[in-house]
């Protein structure tokens, strides 16, 4: 079945036909159409979930850690300023294994107050231990949930589906509905094994460890992170034999005989196809690379991907103040065990803060910037941004 | 807004942000009226909202400091200029989802310390800015973007929580009651410790055309026919009492 959906209509079809449980939630622009329209849906019957709107988002996370330590498949969504109050949440729910999905509509940090676009608020969870699962466009935000439940319970870590305000939460798309039954074969019932609030077999969460035994806990969750890379591939290619449509973590576009590759995140995506299909038409040996995942960060597949290219140009739709944009920061990380001969030149752009646009044009100055340089600068460039 | 008023806007504000039909704009009227009444100087003022319609009310439009603070949080950072320049008038202005809801513990808190900070509360009974759901204020059975069935918790008795948390001064009333409601402003600006009226709004785009309060003013008569006073209240048996609220004051100087 097609519908012409937005993205945050996209994520609550996920969640429904992921036949999702427990939602605690609280609103917030521009998320807050998600949370709507699962209780539009709860209410017409369509899933078979309790839903209750909490008093912040970091009681909404609280909830649904609660939830799913109790064995629910347990979801809610959130953005900006939301997503920071959950951060001590966002910590717990990986340390107590429970696969809470969160969706989180990228909005720029206040203050000053704004609700348009950027990615300051996922990329600042990075260290929290969530997977995170970057969307390109509302078919992928859609399928994206429906595997993140099905990712984050066989790791029984949290995952989090990342998709742009408005480019994506608030623009419509037409949308392959995929089967309910096909679903369910997909992603069967959340299966919490014997380590879940069994009033049966009465045990103790969350108590005090010692020095001898808390980095155990928290070498697991490494553990389980690196075993996560390859989860994430099997998932996508399961989800590709039962749906036809193929994700990857790391995807190259036309970068095969490319000097130059623009690498790239979310919506930028496919503008950033555009300019590459221009610029291509006008013989410029360029390509692109679309990340998918943040948390595990891709680490191998980068290498192989960008490895003997001559300049790599990363566009950061974030940035760390006093360091550089957080994908450049994990590419150069990753690169930097290359040989000289196989190492590409790194140049850091920031673009598109606070919903600014990336349009094709400013993706093809940054492609005759790279390619004029023969150094990168010695700090991320800031794109468009009239300094003061 | 009366032309008299207009030296308490900032000049380059043009016009309200609220919906047509808001009751939020009689009250930013009417708290300038209390001000106007006292006398107060604007640079000796300072206001202090979250998120939410009601935080437009101050912030950008009164020509004094206005500090627009993060979700719930805006008697913490009220409470925090308050102490380090307590010569300030320091009033909160926020909305119920703001201040009783994901701020409620800085509420409560700040009512138990009785430090002296006036916090008007503009009660819509809904979220409004983000498009009508169930609020901790929202009526049993009110329809919302997330209730569609009808709201099936109660909602805060904001007075009731204030005053137990300890509050000096505590009223309610709504923007259909200008002149008490003034009086309580300037009460709530001159007395000593912890003051917080709660006042009932109206939300038409939100509240009032999901559960069938047609127009505006369907709305306004609405608040007019169920704000009663607790001497009318006193009179009225329990199934009476279906739908009324009862205005007033509340608590005066801590007793």
């Amino acid at each position: 079945m097609r519908k012409v959906l937005t993205g945050n209509v996209a994520v609550a079809y996920g969640a429904m036909l992921s036949d999702v449980q427990v939602v605690a939630a609280y609103p917030i622009t521009p998320q807050t159409t998600i949370i709507e329209e699962l209780a539009t849906m709860q209410a017409d019957g369509l899933v078979d979930m309790d839903y209750i709107r909490v008093e912040s988002e970091h009681s909404a996370m609280a909830a649904c850690i609660g939830a799913s330590m109790g064995g629910a498949r347990a979801f809610t969504a959130t953005c900006g300023q939301g997503l920071f109050l959950m951060h001590e949440m966002l910590h717990y729910a990986t340390g107590a294994r429970t696969p809470v999905v969160l969706a989180n509509v990228n909005r720029a940090a206040a203050a000053p107050w704004t609700i348009w676009s950027d990615q300051t608020d996922s990329v600042s969870q990075r260290e929290t231990g969530w997977i995170q699962l970057y969307c390109e466009g509302n078919q992928e935000v859609l399928d994206t949930t429906i595997m993140a439940f099905k990712i984050a319970e066989s790791l029984r870590l949290p995952a989090m589906v990342v998709l742009d305000a408005f480019f994506l939460s608030h623009t419509s798309e037409p949308i392959d509905i995929p089967d309910r039954e096909q679903v369910r074969d997909f992603l069967p019932p959340f299966d919490p094994g014997d380590l879940w609030l069994d009033p049966n077999n009465p045990r103790t969460f969350g108590g005090i460890t010692m020095n001898d035994a808390y980095m155990e806990f928290r070498w697991q969750i490494q553990r389980d992170m690196e075993k996560a890379k390859a989860v994430i591939t099997e998932v996508h290619e399961e989800f590709a034999r039962v749906f036809g449509r193929k994700y990857h973590q790391v995807e190259a576009y036309q970068a095969e005989d490319a000097d130059v590759v623009i690498v790239v995140s979310g919506t930028v995506a496919s503008t950033s196809r555009d300019a590459i299909d221009l610029l291509r038409e006008k013989g410029q040996q360029v390509g692109m690379v679309k990340l998918k995942t943040l948390r595990p960060f891709p680490r191998e597949e980068i290498i192989e991907t960008l490895k003997g290219k001559k300049k790599v140009a990363i566009i950061d739709r974030n940035f760390s103040p006093g360091a550089t944009g957080i994908w450049a920061q994990e590419i150069r990380n990753a690169l930097y065990e290359l040989p000289e001969g196989d190492r590409p030149l790194i140049y850091g752009y920031i673009a598109g803060l606070g919903g600014r646009d990336i349009s094709v044009k400013v993706i093809e100055s940054i492609y005759q910037k790279t390619l004029k340089d023969n150094r990168p600068d010695d700090v991320d460039m800031w794109i468009g941004v009239n300094y003061v | 807004m009366g032309r008299d008023l207009e030296k308490y806007l900032r000049p380059e504000v043009k016009s309200t942000p609220f919906c047509p039909g808001c009751g939020h704009g009689i009250l930013m009227n009417l708290i300038l009226r209390a001000i106007d009444d006292l006398q107060l100087r604007m640079d000796e003022m300072l206001f202090v909202s979250g998120i939410g319609c009601a935080a437009w009310i101050p912030s950008p439009n009164f020509n004094a400091d206005t500090l627009h603070t993060l979700h719930g949080r805006a008697v913490a950072f009220a409470t925090g200029a308050k102490m380090f320049n307590p010569k300030l008038k320091t009033m909160v202005i926020s909305g119920d989802g703001d201040l009783a809801s994901i701020g409620g513990n800085h509420l409560i808190h700040a009512a138990r310390r009785n430090i002296d900070l006036t916090v008007i509360c503009a009660n819509n009974m809904i979220y409004g800015m983000t498009g009508g759901q169930a609020a901790s204020t929202s009526p049993l059975g009110a329809l919302t973007s997330t209730t569609t069935e009808g709201n099936i918790y109660r909602p805060f008795d904001l007075c009731k929580l204030v005053i137990g948390a300890g509050a000096s001064y505590v009223a309610r009333y709504s923007v259909t009651q200008p002149v008490s409601l003034i009086e309580a402003i300037k009460k709530s600006l001159t007395i000593e410790g912890f003051a917080f009226v709660e006042v009932l709004s109206t939300c038409p785009t939100q509240f009032g055309r999901r559960n069938r309060y047609d127009s505006p003013t369907d709305m306004l008569t609405m608040l007019k026919e169920s704000c009663i006073s607790k001497q009318e209240a006193e009179k009225l048996s329990p199934e009476e009492m279906q739908g009324k609220v009862i205005t007033g004051e509340f608590s005066y100087g801590g007793t």
